[in-house]
């Protein structure tokens, strides 16, 4: 500590000093600064280029070279309305998206429910290990283990095979169980969260007042855990919506992310009016998730 | 405090729409460079001097069908230059990746060098700078696949043609016509084991068919449809789809998959999945059928702005030397287009097996071209379905 005699000026402070010193009375500096460099990323790189992609959803391509022409036109969204293949597309799609999120949600709560309330520490850290270990290993080799095990050689035919019953798995049904395996630790987490963090107490509170297990599960326990159920769902429903490479390897019917895909080169503009749909389904899906509030469970 | 935190999230947002409205303009503004027939920049003007620019430019950066770079080691100690290569699943695809500028140049079927020609986007190459080019077989050059105005547009590499294949246990050993897959008894019969190749193109094979059972609809050239023509081939297609098992996006492993599992017992494919099968031991057999086929005549062209011109035309002679062209033809299953390459197959008569030099064999099977309005023919009155029409009933096709 150096010391200072009345009448002499502070000792000047090196740069640093300065720097947090200034930094210090300015708080709103301080914000800015923080937030420049995610906010930097999120508007040039990840709205930037939506909105440039989303722009060409305007423009239309030749009709031999296949390159893009800049001249505004509504004819893109016209067809997507019109020709019934983008609709039926669409629908299939979402209602995958459905089905997948009410099999996963099925799937994910009892095991939830377990590591959350009844497992012990050691078994819980286990199940938790468990549960994000598939995370580990890269999509596109899930994909293809499931592409042997749903063949009609795979695992699945092999039990069905003395009964007498065979399954095409390379179907939408055979898709279906593919999503909901990878999805699963997405909705399987929320859940547990949700779970863990209601009280005992109030649980305790309702055998006192004479509630038995299923009543106190369907009056406290559901409504208490529902928002992080939706939130799950958020992410079942959004990575299913989107999805292309699972239905290329496993189904053959088309969903909007395997026509984005196939359009996307030499057709881009419909490609980029058809991205719409999605973008608008997760848009409407997460207005009603925030009324449940999911967001404060996520 | 939440006055102050409002006022923070409005000029965030603000903020961030100035941010992505800016990048948009940059985006708009830039204009395309127009597609001239500009001599390549930075190539060399003699096989010397290519060489040694070569050198200094180490590395060139291909798109490919699946295994169709081969010698790679021996190309880069020979030249300096290193091997990176991108698999296409589909002329569409390679369009788009060498619009990315990322590429020097690739390997091409006519569906998508005519279409490069004529937007620029592939340079003329000076055939003097490429010494192999000398032995190709003349009936290769000149074609309009591979050539603009006269002048060679790249180094033609091989063809070949898409196969009917199907297991020999599940399928007679004498299947000899597509009937297996486009009448109805036959698509009941095999329903589900269908395995088709996922892209627009194909409709040029529901044409093929077309052309040999109904011979009213005057189809010549399966590319260039009336739209009369080209609603029977859509109807065909559409009748075909429900019975299709699989739709194999250029990922040759799903096909190979599904027909080792049995998944797939007859289908549309090309001859590097059949020998994958064959030396797996699997039952398959793969035939042109009695009413032809479409196929492909490949060539190698570079970049009009390749970053790096002198490994490619390096490149494009190695792909056109016969040591290479034996390499690809027996990888791949195609006839090559160097004959020399005939003395150096592992299998002395894999240049007759594969009819390189029977051009009769050759005048049924249609390569694969781009569908043109005009219908590439001298009568004006004809109009043909557009590329972008191909494209979009294909969509409605798979449903």
């Amino acid at each position: 500590m150096t010391s200072v005699s009345i009448g002499e000026a502070p000792p000047r402070q090196g740069p640093g000093r300065r720097l947090s010193t200034f930094l210090y009375r300015h708080p709103r500096v301080r914000l800015w600064a923080l937030l420049a460099l995610p906010g930097l990323w999120l508007g040039l790189v990840y709205i930037g280029s939506l909105i440039v992609l989303l722009l060409s959803a305007f423009w239309t391509t030749d009709s031999f070279t296949s390159e893009l022409v800049h001249e505004f036109t509504l004819d893109n969204f016209r067809k997507i309305i019109e020709t019934p293949v983008y609709r039926d597309v669409a629908v299939r799609t979402i209602t995958m998206a459905a089905a997948v999120t009410v099999a996963c949600a099925v799937l994910a709560f009892p095991l939830a429910y377990y590591m959350a309330r009844i497992a012990s520490v050691r078994t819980r850290n286990l199940l938790v290990v468990a549960v994000l270990m598939p995370l580990w290993a890269s999509y596109l080799v899930k994909a293809y283990a499931w592409q042997v095990i749903l063949s009609g050689q795979g695992v699945i035919n092999w039990f069905l095979d003395p009964l007498g019953l065979a399954f095409d798995g390379r179907s939408n049904v055979g898709l279906w169980l593919v999503f909901t395996y990878l999805w699963l630790p997405y909705m399987v987490l929320p859940i547990y969260a949700g779970l863990e963090r209601i009280p005992g107490s109030l649980l305790e509170a309702s055998a006192d007042l004479g509630g038995r297990s299923l009543r106190t599960f369907f009056r406290v326990t559901l409504p208490l855990v529902f928002p992080a159920v939706v939130a799950g769902s958020i992410f079942t429903f959004s990575l299913t919506l989107g999805d292309y490479i699972a239905p290329t390897l496993i189904a053959s019917d088309q969903f909007i992310g395997t026509v984005i895909y196939r359009e996307y080169g030499t057709a881009l503009p419909i490609a980029a009016a058809y991205a719409m749909v999605p973008i608008a389904v997760i848009f409407g899906y997460l207005l009603v998730a925030r009324k449940l509030k999911a967001f404060e469970s996520i | 405090m939440k006055e102050r935190t409002d006022r923070v999230a409005r000029w965030a947002a603000l903020g961030l729409l100035v941010a992505a409205l800016s990048v948009v303009a940059a985006g708009c503004g830039g204009g395309d460079d127009d597609g001239g027939s500009a001599a390549l920049e930075g190539l060399g003007s003699s096989t010397e001097e290519i060489a040694e620019l070569a050198h200094e430019e180490g590395e060139v950066n291909l798109v490919i069908w699946p295994s169709y770079a081969v010698l790679t080691d021996e190309f880069t100690s020979a030249t300096g230059c290193t091997v990176n290569t991108k698999d296409g699943a589909s002329s569409d695809d390679m369009i788009s990746l060498m619009q990315t500028g990322a590429y020097d140049g690739g390997s091409f079927s006519g569906n998508a060098t005519v279409r490069m020609m004529a937007t620029g986007d592939v340079a003329a190459v000076d055939t003097d700078l490429v010494p192999n080019y000398a032995d190709i077989s003349e009936g290769i050059k000149g074609k309009d696949y591979n050539s603009l105005d006269d002048e060679p547009y790249g180094v033609p590499h091989g063809r070949g043609p898409n196969y009917l294949m199907f297991r020999t246990d599940e399928l007679p050993e004498d299947t000899d016509s597509w009937a297996v897959i486009w009448e109805d008894d036959q698509l009941a019969a095999n329903k589900g084991k269908i395995s088709i190749y996922d892209d627009s193109i194909f409709i040029a094979d529901a044409a093929v068919y077309l052309k040999a059972t109904q011979p009213d609809l005057g189809i010549e050239d399966p590319y260039q449809l009336t739209q009369e023509q080209f609603d029977a081939a859509v109807a065909l297609l559409k009748k075909q789809a429900p019975n299709v098992g699989e739709y194999w996006p250029g990922d040759v492993v799903k096909q190979i998959g599904s027909f080792t599992n049995g998944d797939s017992t007859v289908g549309t494919t090309w001859p590097y999945q059949y020998l994958q099968l064959q030396k797996a031991n699997v039952p398959v057999a793969a035939i042109k059928p009695k009413e032809g086929t479409t196929g492909w005549s490949d060539t190698w062209m570079v970049s009009s702005s390749a970053a790096n011109p002198n490994c490619m035309y390096l490149w494009m002679n190695h792909m056109a030397s016969p040591e290479a062209q034996a390499a690809v033809a027996e990888g791949f299953g195609e006839a090559p287009v160097n004959l020399k390459a005939c003395d150096l197959t592992t299998n002395p008569n894999h240049c007759e097996d594969f009819h390189a030099d029977d051009e009769s064999w050759w005048e049924d099977v249609y390569y694969w071209t781009t569908p043109d309005e005009t219908c590439k023919d001298d009568d004006d009155s004809t109009t043909c379905v557009t590329q972008a029409d191909w494209k979009a009933a294909w969509t409605e096709i798979r449903g």
